[in-house]
């Protein structure tokens, strides 16, 4: 049995959240990634776009482990993250995630679905969990929904959920892979509004996007990805007045409303 | 979100060039088949005049049948669907009852022999069926999840597994299982030998259900629960698999109630199961027929107490997506 590694809270505060050095990832002859580099401070508000297939839902899904990696080193709070079962567990732990699908247990009520992680993974006994749990719903606006099944929500109340169940775990950083993109647009602002709450809390966040509009709002650098490769990155008000290369330029031209 | 529904056609009774082309095949089939002569058409003989001709006796048996179908049709269509589908079950039970009860039968010789056959066979029954459906279903989820786990050696032997067990005649099993392990040094029991063979042949069967079971399960739900921090044990037992019982249970339920009766092939190794006892103590009084329709009741009741319970839990797994 080999000990868990601890991620140190907060050590070096400011320290970098994620550092991702040389990453490169193939499926089968396909490289999806080409040497990417990327270091994502604490307390960070980091937006990835770029076009479909551009390699960003990979990019952070192997953050925490979804995706393997073939070449280069990827660091989460100082810890070196390999195969080993022990320090993906470790580095889970400390990683959040959001997804486009939402993702939710259709067959855990919504208060068991963010109780269950609480308890098997943090070690909360059974009302703790449920009251951590509350307090997160409350925090999303949704704890009237806690005795529901998700498949009684609406998308953007499911997806509040998510969030809050991923919070609830207390991560030191929260991931968001295009979490509006699967919802009507009338749901789109709760679901933004949530995370512009989060972001405001200090969390330290990496969301793919297409809303430029949250991009401007809480973004402290926007990163645009081509052809699994970083293209550019600036912060919100240099990238979209500013944008340096014409990929990004032409990108930029067909999200931003005209 | 899941809502009931029906396979959707016109009520019977309003197309009535379905109604009674119906009746008239029910009708022909009664004449053709010279019901006059048959148990009905000896009930029906009690009610017509004396010494009518055998052809009179059919006619009357045909149009007095025909016309109760009809008259049954009307009233149940009245009926909500639930009830229908409750009154039409108990109508065919009792038809099917009706049939055995046409043979003749002596009660007395059942009464005599009934207790017998529940003791010792019926318990026989059920204690290996119960045996062999837990191991079964042990052996499926570790066949189902060898199946699917990136481990090669793993794959293989539950691929091969699944191949013999799946491929070899259930009675071959038994054999082999009886008189070839012998050969190697191994005498195994009649009854153990039973619970092997069918442990071992419904366990491959099962594994391909629960296989297909856990992979009707969207990716989404194994990244979330991982991303989570869930370690994969709890990641199967409380995300995928609480999910997968909505497609596991019924086809497990089949296996369950097919293998009720596919006990009986024990019987071949002199297992005094329901149905060994069935087959021998009617012999002796060559009351055959008495002890098979017995027997058959038996496991039919057995098999009714089993759907009954696949309902319940079918219900229960079903609580999160129907309303
Ligand atoms: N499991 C997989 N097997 C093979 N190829 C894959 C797999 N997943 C993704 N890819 C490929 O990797 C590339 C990057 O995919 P990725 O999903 O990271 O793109 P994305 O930028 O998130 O796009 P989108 O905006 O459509 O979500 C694409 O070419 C995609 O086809
Ligand atoms: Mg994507």
């Amino acid at each position: 049995m080999i000990p868990a590694p601890q991620i140190a809270a907060g050590a070096g505060a400011g320290g970098a959240a994620i550092e991702i050095l040389k990453l490169s990832k193939w499926y089968g002859a396909l490289q999806v990634l080409h040497d990417v580099d990327l270091v994502v401070d604490r307390g960070e508000r980091l937006v990835i776009c770029g076009p479909s297939g551009s390699g960003k839902s990979t990019l952070i899904r192997t953050v925490n482990a979804l995706e393997g990696f073939q070449r280069g080193e990827i660091r989460v709070g100082g810890v070196k993250l390999t195969r080993e079962p022990a320090v993906v567990e470790a580095v889970r732990r400390n990683v959040g995630m959001v997804f486009q699908q939402f993702n939710l247990f259709p067959h855990l009520t919504v208060l068991e679905n963010c109780a269950l992680s609480l308890r098997l993974v943090r070690g909360l006994s059974g009302p703790e969990a449920r009251e951590r749990s509350m307090h997160y719903l409350t925090k999303v606006r949704i704890p009237e929904q806690a005795g529901k099944y998700p498949a009684q929500l609406s998308g953007g109340q499911q997806q509040r959920v998510a969030i809050a169940r991923a919070i609830a775990m207390q991560p030191e950083v929260m991931l968001f892979d295009e979490p509006t993109s699967a919802l009507d647009p009338e749901m789109v602002k709760e679901v933004l509004d949530v995370m512009v709450g989060l972001a405001e809390d200090g969390m330290t966040m990496v969301v793919v996007t297409h809303e430029m509009g949250f991009a401007r709002q809480v973004a402290d650098r926007v990163i645009f990805m081509d052809a699994g490769r970083i293209v550019e990155q600036a912060p919100p008000e240099v990238f979209f007045t500013r944008p340096q290369s014409e990929r990004t330029r032409a990108f930029l031209q067909q999200v931003l409303p005209h | 979100m899941h809502y009931h529904d029906n396979v959707d056609y016109p009520p019977l009774l309003s197309r009535p060039n379905v109604f009674f082309p119906l009746l008239a095949a029910v009708f022909a089939g009664l004449w053709w088949f010279n019901a006059g002569d048959s148990a009905i058409g000896r009930l029906v003989a009690g009610i017509i005049p004396e010494g009518a001709s055998p052809a009179t006796q059919t006619l009357a048996t045909a149009v007095i049948v025909t016309a109760f179908l009809a008259f049954n049709i009307v009233v149940v269509m009245r009926l909500p669907l639930r009830q229908q589908v409750w009154l039409v079950w108990g109508e065919l039970a009792v038809v099917i009852l009706l049939f055995f009860y046409s043979f003749d039968l002596s009660f007395a010789f059942i009464q005599r022999k009934i207790g017998f056959l529940l003791t010792q066979g019926l318990v026989t029954t059920l204690y290996i069926s119960a045996v062999s459906i837990t191991i079964a279903t042990i052996l499926a989820l570790m066949g189902a999840i060898a199946k699917l786990s990136s481990n090669g050696i793993a794959q293989g032997i539950a691929h091969f597994y699944t191949s013999l067990f799946r491929g070899l005649p259930l009675l071959m099993q038994i054999y082999m299982i009886y008189l070839g392990l012998p050969q190697l040094g191994y005498v195994v029991d009649a009854v153990p030998t039973g619970i092997a063979a069918l442990s071992l042949c419904y366990g491959a069967y099962m594994t391909e259900i629960f296989r297909a079971g856990i992979e009707s399960i969207p990716k989404g739900q194994w990244e979330a629960a991982r991303a989570l921090g869930l370690r994969p044990g709890a990641v199967m037992t409380r995300i995928i698999l609480p999910q997968s019982m909505r497609v596991i249970i019924p086809p497990t339920g089949n296996q369950f109630i097919s293998m009720l009766k596919d006990s009986s092939l024990v019987s071949v190794v002199g297992v005094w199961e329901l149905m060994y006892l069935a087959r021998t103590q009617g012999q002796t009084e060559f009351r055959h027929v008495e002890m098979m329709i017995t027997a058959s009741l038996i496991y039919w009741l057995m098999s009714i107490v089993l759907e009954l319970i696949q309902k319940r839990i079918e219900t229960h797994f079903n609580k999160a997506v129907t309303r």
